[in-house]
């Protein structure tokens, strides 16, 4: 009845995770308490649960991102802690068993579930605006993806409760995670959580590519996209190319798993390396997918606050689309020391170098952007040149790792360790922090504070050095990744300093909840009031409407003459459309994505259980939502003139208060 | 969506096109069916001409069935499919290129 599920599986005898559970309870039941309390649970399912509108599906996506990063990290800080301790004689405060799901989870999770979630939620709150867009091309597929997204981030927390989380690493290589060597529900629930938030992410890919080939406002060519936009576009591409190979591969590794086959075991035919091969020929894309969004959200940053044109548009266009197509050719490089020939890491070596041109080409745009540019050194600002410095440097040590003769000697060592949160903290979540500092006035209507964004920004900063600097040293010195304990003395004093860098990195997260706790403190003081809905001085269409904007977005959709046509008009005085106004056809809200969600949950938790019951009730569940769903026509309204005059007149009259106190 | 809302004026193809595709395909077929029963090519040669045919009959199917050229309208159609198949390509060969490498390598075949 139950399958594998018993009492035995809740680990009561983890002081640590009991701990953990009694706090998530708390915080838990004060959230929902607090829900019940202000008689907010309509507006919440009616506004936000069932919302097809990007804007507030993207608030949603960042709210999951953030809480995943708080997992992510506390997983991180207790790495650091037991390696800080666990030296010689003593062996640290987490046994093997623990600290292995400790490692694999803060990868699957840092990956997976904050970075994804964040960069969709980006991708979500920006680009429908940038394009001049009302909703994105599919809104109820927008919805599902996001819940598809939230299950797989369940799933893979309440593995921390019942039962386990897979210990062999965050792509779990086979044989480990083959039948035999992990018996457990750990490599179940990893496959899961990620196959089902896998369907999101690819739903999410085809639902942006759509909406920018097909929605763009009348006039907006290819070459007149704003460089947000045009990273999106990549990614998305990226996401529909690689995804599926990732799909395909879990796939196989799940028939081994659950029917007994043979692709990825030892015996009977099986090949481990093809395993490698196919893993990465989706992972090494999807770090790009990753770190694309966040040279889109630094190229925004730059041209904004330097106060000038992006230097090199067209260059910067043709550099993202070569890296989008070189993202493919490398993926060997993950594993040079599998035992390919010459022939077979030399290209992929070369492959990786050449990939390092168009990215120094970004560089040096961001650079002559900035250069004879009246820089406003702005929190999102600040991020971005601690990204030039700091991913300029995890490029470079990725360019030693390419060489696959250095390889040999480096290869899961701490050094590769640090290099990519090198590229990955520099790179894609400063980018991330950026881009949420840059439109958080334009979800919300007001501005993060400043100074404790630059507080968090230097916390970081430092931070990330002192953590990730020794990583580069110790892995010139031997010491090898997901190790839990060691002998060598000289290791030690780099491993206390990586800690004290952990430590910074936590007080940053603290100036970065105190910054939201300040902000939404001070939202209605005047300095900090977006008014006009263009608090920076933009440059495109996001900034031409008002903040937070109406559902549709756009009362006229604009005509485009030219690459920030926006701030042109803003600078021959032409900001006022005479077009005349149409009601506007927008779609419904819908509880069809959230009971998808909630039945696919039913089919993930079922299936890492064995309880087949379950699974299938949950299979049943979705197809019967979808196809209700399907045969629904009620799905759209048109929102009537008088409510967009209505809207319109507020804000006229915000942008005349905000003139008359300037 | 008002906006998403394109009116669909893709190529339906004629009686005469669809008359061709099918014979086409049909003698792809029977070619492939010819290249495997009459045992007339040897096994090695058999598996090749039946690759070959497969993709043959894969192009047939899109030209003739799916409409796919390169008018204007089918110009988004083409680029997708061009770039999917060299995904493809690159995805597929590129496996084939390191696991026979790397058995040939390890010699472990």
């Amino acid at each position: 009845m139950l399958g594998k599920l018993s009492l035995s599986a809740i680990p009561f005898d983890v002081p640590i995770l009991v701990g953990t559970f009694l706090g998530v309870v708390v915080i838990g039941l004060a959230v929902l308490g607090a829900v019940t309390y202000f008689g907010k649970w309509g507006y919440l399912w009616r506004e936000w649960l069932t919302t097809v509108d990007h804007k507030r599906l993207a608030v949603m996506y960042i709210i999951l991102a953030i809480v995943m990063l708080f997992r992510g990290f506390a997983d991180a800080i207790m790495m650091r802690t037991q390696l800080a301790l666990a030296y010689a004689g003593n062996p640290g405060y987490l046994p093997p068993h623990h600290y292995d799901q400790v490692f694999s989870a803060h990868g699957t999770i840092m990956i997976f579930f904050m970075a994804m979630a964040f960069m969709t939620g980006l991708l979500n709150l920006v680009v429908p605006l940038q394009i001049g867009a009302r909703d994105v091309a599919f809104p109820f597929l927008n919805s599902l993806s996001f819940y598809m997204t939230l299950v797989g981030a369940l799933l893979i927390n309440i593995s921390l409760f019942i039962g386990e989380f897979a210990q062999c690493g965050w792509l779990v290589y086979p044989p480990l995670s083959e039948m035999q060597f992990s018996p457990g529900v750990g490599v179940d629930y990893y496959i899961w959580a990620v196959q089902i938030s896998g369907v999101g992410t690819l739903l999410t890919g085809v639902n942006f590519f759509t909406t920018i080939v097909k929605m763009r406002a009348p006039g907006m060519g290819w070459m007149q996209m704003p460089v947000f936009t045009w990273t999106a576009f990549c990614t998305t591409v990226l996401i529909m190319a690689s995804f599926p190979v990732l799909t395909v591969t879990l796939a196989l590794l799940s028939l081994d798993r659950y029917l007994g086959m043979h692709f990825f075991t030892n015996d009977a035919g099986g090949n481990v390396m093809l395993y490698l091969s196919m893993i990465w020929t989706w992972g090494h894309p999807e770090v790009y997918i990753l770190v694309i969004p966040a040279f889109g959200v630094f190229s925004e940053v730059t041209s904004t606050f330097s106060r000038k044109p992006l230097f090199g548009y067209n260059t910067m266009v043709y550099a993202t689309c070569s890296i989008m197509v070189l993202s493919f050719v490398v993926w060997v490089h993950h594993f040079f020391t599998m035992g390919a020939g010459a022939n077979v890491n030399t290209f992929f070596g070369i492959m990786t170098m050449v990939i390092a041109v168009p990215t120094g080409v970004k560089i040096f745009n961001w650079l002559f952007t900035m250069y004879k540019g009246r820089v406003e050194f702005t929190a999102p600002m600040y991020w971005t040149i601690g990204f030039m410095i700091t991913f300029s440097i995890g490029g470079m040590t990725g360019v030693m790792m390419a060489m696959p003769a250095a390889d040999w000697i480096l290869h899961n060592s701490l050094f590769l360790i640090a290099h990519f949160h090198n590229v990955i903290i520099g790179g894609v979540y400063f980018g991330y922090i950026a881009g949420m500092g840059f439109w958080f006035p334009k979800a919300f209507g007001f501005k993060l504070n400043e100074a404790w964004g630059k507080r968090a920004f230097w916390c970081w900063f430092v931070g990330f050095y002192l953590a990730f600097v020794p990583l580069y040293v110790l892995g010139l010195e031997g010491m090898t990744r997901r190790m839990n304990h060691y002998d060598n003395p000289d290791w030690r004093p780099w491993l206390l300093i990586a800690e004290a860098g952990a430590i910074v990195i936590a007080l940053g997260i603290v100036c970065q909840l105190t910054q939201l706790y300040v902000s939404i403190r001070d939202r209605n003081l005047p300095e900090n009031l977006d008014l006009t809905g263009d608090p920076w001085g933009g440059r495109t269409l996001e900034w031409s409407i008002s903040s937070p904007p109406p559902a549709y977005n756009f009362a006229v959709i604009p005509d485009i003459h030219g690459l920030d046509t926006f701030h042109t008009e803003k600078q021959l005085g032409r900001r006022a459309h005479n077009k005349p106004l149409a009601p506007i056809h927008m779609p419904k809200n819908t509880a069809a994505g959230a009971i998808i969600g909630a039945f696919s949950f039913i089919l993930g938790f079922g299936a890492v259980w064995y309880i087949w019951w379950m699974a299938g009730l949950g299979l049943i569940g979705i197809a019967v939502t979808m196809i209700m769903r399907s045969a629904n026509r009620d799905v759209d309204y048109y929102v009537p003139v008088s409510e967009i005059e209505h809207n319109e007149e507020v804000y006229s009259r915000r942008i005349a208060a905000a003139q008359a106190a300037e | 969506m008002a906006q998403a809302h394109t009116t669909h004026d893709g190529s339906h193809g004629s009686y005469q096109s669809y008359i061709i595709g099918f014979v086409l395909a049909v003698v792809l077929t029977v070619a492939s069916f010819a290249a495997v029963m009459t045992h007339a090519l040897a096994p090695g040669m058999a598996l090749a001409a039946l690759g070959v045919l497969a993709v043959v009959q894969i192009v047939v199917h899109l030209v003739f069935f799916l409409h796919l050229n390169t008018s204007n309208e089918q110009s988004w159609n083409l680029m997708c499919f061009i770039f999917a198949a060299a995904s493809v390509i690159i995805i597929v060969g590129g496996t084939l290129f390191i696991m026979h490498d790397t058995a040939i390598n390890m010699m472990s075949r």
